[in-house]
């Protein structure tokens, strides 16, 4: 164990120890805190210049409310559900796939098809703006929900191989071989074994692929123009644009966005940091 | 985990043995089955990844505005580059947020060391220091602007110990290292989360062993913890420096570059040529692309180098 249990110290560290921690957490999260207080105040307070004090008054359910009522946020929200689920659901079926023929064939391009797709995945997004941006037009997808899933499974396949390949690649290799002598067809084995024993992993990287989709803006940006397929994320953006001076409805609008990838992560915790890790922790 | 030793396994060649007399299909299947496997990944990641790559750097070889034909002007859009000063403050305001965001690392390393202790509610105070890291980057950035507003926090904080109230966005001299800092606070709690697990991961038995060979404090920290801290040192800065050269979400959120492309970087720099109301110059805007790609290849060829010393232990 390093550093030395705080249990083993001298008393007067011990106290000093629970104090630190929650102070510190305190600090580290004034951004956070500040955002949430500023979500429940009204205008007044706003107007007053009243940022860091108690709010006046608790109104952020009516700041909600005047959110949806005033602002697209209840189509960004649902675009972002959109286009979130089924590039989890693409990526991670797709990489399943990949990962189990490069962890279980030997085959001569194998490592090369490996580090194309690592590489790939760490490539800045400037160079492939312009090309995935005209090939999106000319499949008639520019502006489409389905445009930008397309190209975000695509890209996240990247990731997704490096993760399930390693992955796979630590599972028992006799297990293959004992299925394959008896006779076991290998669609069988990748279905019948492969995708079973490779749930938690499965389960690790869609959380993780939910919050890098959900929180992705630069893309939203290049493959979508209009409100009707627009994500949070660039809603929030062109929000801020129009928003100076209301920031308490801002705020209410950021919560809001951060929502569903905060739940996702306390649900699967585990496997989120889990997914973080031990995905290229072999490095 | 199960250990599965069946004895009967070992037979070598077991899989020509049983596949001798089968059809073509089955006698293919070992051979073709990764490809079928590989093809709807492989393919997607071609044309949208490995493709638009070779695409851009022909690109940024042409006068084009996305619409009218494209003509071959060579090597001329690289050659307006070096004379370009915005081009030299993005590039250096990349190197400003690499060298800066390497601070997450050690900063991370002691989070993780602080809090690397069993007290009560620990996990959920760990948690709360990884929050950062899950909310979208759009929302921090919108955060820090607020912060940095005049009459936000630090404005009203510097003005009261008398250095006067102070846009820290407005002014070319601050702007970047605002958005920096604002950029870093996710990024600690990345590498704090790798620590955590790398701490986790501790062979206790050197440790210990250390310990009794009178080992303490900096002298254990710096021969027995950080070495075995490599891996995630290693996965750290990774992160770190392509998080670092990704930095266009802040500074889309935060200033757009301004004031006067004075907190703009090489990555927001090329999207505003090619995709905004200053013009579409997407040769121009190729050209600078593939500077911050050919920055970031060096990252990615170190990191698969690394990986493939990896591989070629593990066979």
């Amino acid at each position: 164990m390093f550093p030395i249990p705080i249990q083993k110290r001298p008393l007067i560290n011990r106290i000093s120890y629970k104090i630190l921690v929650p102070v510190s957490l305190f600090i580290w999260l004034i951004p956070l805190l500040g955002i949430m207080l500023t979500s429940i105040r009204g205008l007044g307070d706003i107007t007053a210049g009243n940022y860091w004090g108690m709010p006046s008054e608790f109104l952020l359910f009516s700041n909600i409310k005047e959110v949806f009522q005033n602002t697209p946020m209840l189509t960004y929200i649902i675009n972002s559900f959109k286009i979130t689920i089924p590039t989890v659901i693409g990526a991670v079926a797709i990489s399943c796939m990949t990962g189990f023929a490069l962890a279980s064939y030997k085959f001569k391009a194998n490592l090369f098809i490996f580090f194309t797709f690592i590489a790939g995945n760490f490539v800045p997004f400037q160079i492939l703006m312009i090309p995935v941006r005209d090939l999106t037009f000319q499949m008639g997808l520019y502006d489409t929900v389905t445009g930008l899933v397309l190209f975000h499974v695509a890209f996240q396949t990247g990731f997704c191989t490096l993760f399930m390949r390693n992955f796979i690649k630590a599972l028992p290799n006799e297990l293959f071989e004992a299925a394959r002598i008896d006779g076991t067809s290998e669609f069988n084995i990748f279905l019948k074994i492969v995708v079973p024993l490779t749930r938690p992993a499965i389960a690790a990287l869609s959380v993780l692929i939910f919050t890098f989709i959900w929180n992705d803006f630069f893309w939203a940006t290049v493959l979508i123009q209009g409100q009707h397929a627009m994500p949070i994320t660039a809603g929030l953006k062109s929000l801020n644009g129009q928003w100076v001076t209301v920031y308490h409805l801002l705020s209410a609008g950021s919560i809001m966005a951060a929502v569903p990838p905060v739940i996702m992560f306390f649900l699967m915790q585990k496997h989120f940091i889990a997914g973080l890790t031990l995905g290229a922790s072999k490095g | 985990m199960v250990s599965y030793t069946t004895p009967f396994l070992t037979v070598p060649n077991s899989t020509q043995f049983t596949y001798r007399k089968s059809s073509w299909w089955k006698r293919n299947q070992q051979r073709l089955t990764p490809w079928i496997f590989l093809f709807p990944g492989l393919l997607l990641f071609l044309v949208y990844v490995i493709w638009p790559i070779f695409n851009s750097l022909y690109i940024s070889l042409l006068q084009w505005d996305g619409l009218s034909p494209a003509i071959f002007v060579g090597i001329s859009n690289y050659v307006e580059l070096l004379d370009d000063e915005y081009f030299y403050i993005s590039l250096m305001n990349n190197l400003k947020w690499l060298i800066l965001f390497m601070l997450a690392v050690p900063i991370g390393l002691g989070l993780a060391i602080f809090l690397n202790q069993t007290i009560f509610g620990i996990r959920l105070i760990k948690s709360l220091f990884f929050f950062p890291f899950v909310i979208s980057q759009v929302v921090i950035g919108i955060i820090f602007s607020w912060f940095y507003n005049p009459r936000g926090v630090i404005g009203p904080f510097l003005d009261k110990i008398g250095l006067g109230n102070y846009a820290i966005l407005a002014d070319e001299n601050f702007a970047t290292y605002g958005i920096i800092f604002a950029g870093i606070y996710p990024q600690i709690a990345y590498c704090m989360i790798l620590y955590l697990t790398g701490l986790n991961n501790l062979n206790t038995d050197q440790i210990e062993a250390g310990r009794m060979d009178g080992a303490k404090g900096l002298s254990l920290f710096k021969n027995i913890i950080l070495p075995q801290l490599k891996p995630a040192t290693f996965l750290a800065i990774v992160v770190t420096v392509i998080g670092s050269l990704r930095s266009f979400d802040m500074v889309a959120i935060m200033t757009q570059g301004g004031p006067y492309g004075s907190s703009n970087v090489l990555a927001y720099y090329m999207f505003e040529t090619a995709l905004s109301e200053y013009g579409y110059r997407m040769g121009y805007g190729s050209a600078i692309a593939a500077v911050l790609f050919t920055i970031m290849m060096f990252y990615i060829l170190f990191f698969i180098y690394r990986m493939y010393q990896g591989e070629k232990k593990g066979l």
